[in-house]
């Protein structure tokens, strides 16, 4: 009895979010994929099922391949650095560290400002001859970069934007999780003179697992998200050396107009968001269920 | 009293740290010392630095005309807070759902809201957009929102925090009689603080700077949020005029760093007071 | 319960489409018209002018301009828009969008309602070059409104002091090389501090490579939007050119040049020549700290130039009453005395020859003689890249322009395997 009255009680308090996410996430995924196995409808050819047409194009299109490849490479060169500077920062500024509120708010900023304004403020950094970079590193005689226009630096060059814009995000959660620790903790190691590093090692960094589980789960996502700088700064260019899955998907589907094609390639993208998930979930979960 | 006690003693390293900490410190906040530079100064010094340069508001007069900045900004505060305020009931509700109850379907459904983490509203814009149209509210601040008001993202970051509450306060409650909502109100609803805090720093700033779908969505002054409005500076034809981005820049993020820059200290003691307990 | 939903959603139809009937019967005609922004300057200030003037002398027609933010997404707002069932009833979109307009079904040609002698007299009264993008098939599909061509700025203290006649710009592409090496100027370490001639190449790269293409003769594609000409000889030496001015004769940076940071790479004195759009001059005359020059883009065979910019449409989902009300304001704001203050106002080519005449625009280009470079260029100018699946083609050109300016392909082998993949895409709509 009490217990039928518990299944009630949990699922009308999930109710009014379960409802809006299914209107605004289950239901255009599956509308997506029903999308994806039809041809884009034109003016005079309405849309017809063609199976798996759209996904055998998608394995014989070299640029979706590139933005793959890309988009890895930006997932590994910005998940491990964002995060571990986020809990550089948080570790610091929970810290008696001199100018810590300045600190603080000087991390956050890249929160704050949006990407869409800001990007055009990194855009003049990278600038050749007289960009802020190019300025600095006259200084040092080593100038004459064009770093967003050429291949092997485009993307390194829209890593660190990434990289800048995440890790103040990810720092507030850090910190979050540092506060609500327990000072004793820390008092009792230094007692038993533990070094810091151990102390980290051995007590901090655990505890803040669950932290780290959900702040990967968001970079992972951002990885394959953040495209606002790109759309800014090089729209997928030199020769698609920063084509990203989520930018090509707003191509085909905003500028070519495929959108059958454009769903297949969110069906994928959906797919590798739903693997790295799985990953985690699988290996992570089960070494923060300590509580 | 933190970690810093550990480490009394070892000066030298600890001067390093700060130095570090600064150097980094210094390197986050470059883009919007640059902002300020560029704004302040007209367009000739904004690639080049010299302590002669004139200052200028004339900038910010520019970027002000270019757009209707005022009407943008109380749509941008609207949309924020009927977004913040409706996420944070649905997201209470539903994370306490998950973190402290047995019934069928728990994880299938958990699966399905950790689905929104992957498949976000920014993805689905085009079939969204089909729904607004259908439901008739097209260009309005509530079809900016809604799909964002169930947020998979707080769910899972309540649900963290709600499992970490310790059982006996909830079976406590119970016994007095508490019903499932005065229980969540009175025990988990308080202790949660810090990650109300932090979720709503987050979706504030995520709000305010949204962009992609707020332009999608919206046609008119009378609905569109200030980064809409932004967009007119990027993109042009005649390229890129740092000074008046920069000033733009300045404008529409200005209420949202005085706000962090105020409540900072609050924000942090209420981390400190819930830590503490 | 399905036949009862059904049976509601009837109700609902049915009673959307008595009030929709009722509005209509009564009010105003009502003209949702959206328009992009690519240039700086009061734009929605001058559009909403338009609008309000326009409603005073048509007190039956509302007009609703619609900012739309720029052509990229304005394009895009308009298809999500026309698809979703709701789209305006005129925009102004990119001339290159008519092939994709009409492949979704999205306007309708203006030849139905040019009717009068009058009417015939204003669609001959604009320049033939900004036709070439607005017809196809032997119809009219858009009425060209803020155009632009490709022109050449020069820094003319910088001339002098490499010794050159600050009045002769370049007029050949041989003239530009032996400018550019002149005006290239290297520090102690071989550093250079200021390139001779720069040509963006991020973003729309085709755009000005269409100067060059077309200026060896060759333009890069035909007229009915069904075959494009990446690998002809003529415009893979224009792409050989190009790659020169880098590689060999060393006077362009290198690299991909971003589009957005030219205009101050020019005023920054870091580059003498610049290739860029004609909607560029009321920003360069503002901010440039020298005297500068504007100049046609030097010929090879020819002198040429793509046009740009953006033409009026009037979408197919509209009332017949609707589309007389949008085709009457397209013809009002395209009268030679407002084509002519839109010129000014914004830096466009005032579209139509009789603009030029009247008293306003003699006033400026008399104050302004730069301002007139753009109109004599026309007669040379070609149409914009535009086919079929356009935005699709147009990618495959530009990888490979940005594949050969980084290095990575030769112009020949980068063109050839541009047109084989534009071939390819092309297939269908022969």
């Amino acid at each position: 009895m009490t217990r039928t009255r518990e299944w009630v009680h949990a699922w009308l308090l999930l109710l009014p979010a379960m409802s809006l996410l299914v209107l605004f996430t289950h239901y255009p995924t599956v509308a997506n994929l029903w999308h994806s196995l039809h041809s884009t409808p034109r003016a005079n050819h309405p849309s017809v099922w063609v199976g798996l047409d759209n996904y055998r194009n998608l394995i014989e299109d070299p640029i979706f391949w590139q933005a793959l490849t890309n988009n890895l490479w930006y997932a590994v060169g910005t998940i491990p650095l964002s995060i571990a500077l986020a809990l550089l920062m948080a570790i610091w500024v929970n810290d008696r560290i001199p100018g810590r509120g300045i600190l603080r708010l000087a991390y956050f900023t890249p929160t704050i400002l949006p990407m869409i304004a800001v990007a055009n403020i990194w855009l003049f950094f990278y600038t050749p001859e007289y960009g802020l970079l190019e300025q600095v590193l006259a200084w040092f005689g080593s100038a004459g970069h064009n770093w967003l226009g050429t291949r092997s630096t485009a993307l390194p060059a829209l890593m660190v934007v990434a990289i800048w814009k995440e890790a103040g995000f990810f720092m507030i959660f850090y910190l979050a999780a540092l506060q609500s620790m327990s000072p004793q903790l820390a008092e009792a190691a230094a007692i038993e003179g533990a070094s810091r590093a151990y102390f980290f090692r051995r007590v901090t960094f655990p505890l803040l697992m669950p932290t780290t589980l959900f702040v990967l789960v968001n970079a992972v996502i951002n990885a394959f998200r953040m495209v606002d700088h790109i759309v800014v700064m090089t729209r997928g260019g030199p020769d698609n050396a920063t084509e990203l899955l989520l930018y090509y998907i707003y191509e085909i589907g905003f500028r070519f107009w495929d959108s059958s094609y454009a769903a297949a390639l969110t069906m994928v993208l959906l797919a590798i968001l739903g693997i790295f998930a799985l990953l985690q979930f699988s290996f992570l979960e089960r070494r923060t269920h300590y509580q | 009293m933190t970690a810093s006690s550990i480490r009394t003693g070892n000066g030298g390293l600890r001067v390093l740290e700060t130095a570090a900490a600064w150097l980094l410190g210094i390197l986050w906040v470059l883009p919007l010392l640059y902002a300020f530079w560029a704004a302040f100064h007209p367009a000739e010094y904004s690639t080049s630095f010299s302590l002669t340069a004139p200052w200028t508001l004339a900038n910010f007069v520019k970027a002000w005309h270019a757009a209707p900045f005022a009407r943008y900004f109380v749509n941008t505060v609207a949309l924020v807070t009927m977004v913040l305020a409706a996420q944070l009931v649905l997201v209470t509700l539903a994370a306490y759902a998950f973190a402290r109850f047995e019934f069928p379907g728990r994880n299938v459904a958990f699966a399905l809201v950790l689905m929104q983490l992957m498949v976000m509203p920014d993805v689905l814009i085009v079939e969204n957009y089909r729904t607004m149209a259908a439901l008739g509210i097209k260009d309005t601040i509530l079809s900016i929102g809604l799909p964002y008001m169930a947020s998979a993202f707080g769910i899972f970051l309540l649900r963290q925090t709600f499992k970490t509450v310790p059982r006996e306060l909830d079976e406590a409650a119970r016994v007095e009689g508490c019903s499932p909502l005065m229980t969540l109100w009175k025990v988990y609803v308080p202790l949660a603080r810090p990650t109300y805090l932090a979720y709503a720093l987050v979706s504030v700033s995520y709000h305010w700077n949204n962009f992609l779908w707020p332009l999608i969505i919206t046609n008119s002054v009378e609905s569109r949020p200030v980064t809409v409005g932004l967009q007119v500076f990027s993109s042009t034809d005649q390229g890129i005029d740092w000074s008046i981005i920069s000033a733009a820049t300045l404008l529409s993020t200005g209420p949202l760093l005085l706000a962090f820059l105020l409540f900072q200290r609050q924000f942090v003691q209420s981390f400190m007071r819930a830590g503490i307990r | 319960m399905r036949s009862l939903f059904r049976m509601l959603g009837r109700a609902l139809g049915f009673a959307a489409i008595v009030v929709a009937g009722a509005a209509q019967a009564q009010g105003p005609i009502e003209v949702p018209f959206y328009f992009p922004i690519a240039v700086g300057g009061p734009v929605p200030k001058i559009i909403d002018g338009y609008a309000t003037a326009f409603e005073k002398e048509n007190p039956g027609i509302q007009l609703k301009p619609i900012y739309t933010g720029s052509y990229q997404e304005s394009i895009a707002k308009a298809l999500t828009a026309v698809k979703s069932g709701d789209p305006p009833v005129t925009s102004i979109l990119l001339s290159t969008d008519m092939y994709t307009l009409i492949d979704e079904g999205a306007i309708v040609p203006f030849d139905d309602l040019v009717k009068t002698a009058d009417d015939h007299a204003w669609l001959k009264s604009f320049y033939p070059a900004f036709m070439e993008n607005s017809q196809t098939g032997g119809k009219t599909w858009g009425i060209p409104f803020q155009r632009s061509t490709v022109v050449l700025y020069y820094n003319k203290e910088a001339f002098k002091e490499a010794g050159l006649d600050p009045n002769r710009p370049p007029a050949t592409w041989a003239e530009m090389t032996a400018n550019a090496e002149k005006l290239t100027r290297r520090d102690a370490s071989g550093k250079v501090t200021q390139w001779g001639v720069q040509i963006p190449s991020s973003g729309f790269p085709y755009w000005l490579f269409q100067g060059l293409a077309i200026e060896n003769g060759a333009n890069l594609m035909n007229a009915a939007g069904t075959e494009v000409y990446y690998d002809k000889p003529e415009v893979v030496g224009a792409l050989q050119y190009w790659v020169d001015l880098v590689n060999k004769y060393k006077v362009h940076p290198p690299g991909i040049v971003e589009w957005g940071t030219t205009p101050k790479d020019f005023f920054e004195r870091k580059v003498a020549m610049m290739w860029t759009t004609t909607g560029n001059l009321t920003n360069v005359r503002a901010n440039a700290k020298f005297d500068f020059g504007v100049a046609m883009l030097p010929a090879m065979k020819q002198r040429g130039s793509p046009t740009g910019g953006g033409n009026f449409y009037i979408f197919k989902k509209s009332t017949p009453a609707q589309r007389e009300a949008a085709f009457k304001f397209i013809k009002w704001v395209t009268q030679p005395e407002r084509a002519a203050q839109w010129g000014i106002d914004t830096g466009y080519v005032a579209v139509r020859a009789d603009a030029w005449d009247t008293p306003e625009m003699k006033k400026y280009v008399a104050g302004f003689p730069a301002a007139a470079v753009a109109r004599d260029q026309l007669p040379y100018a070609k149409a914009e890249l535009s086919t079929h699946d356009n935005q699709r083609v147009t990618k495959v050109l530009n990888d490979a322009l940005q594949a050969a300016l980084t290095g990575s392909k030769t112009p020949a082998q980068a063109l050839k395997d541009a047109q084989r993949e534009a071939d390819r895409l092309l297939r269908s709509y022969k």
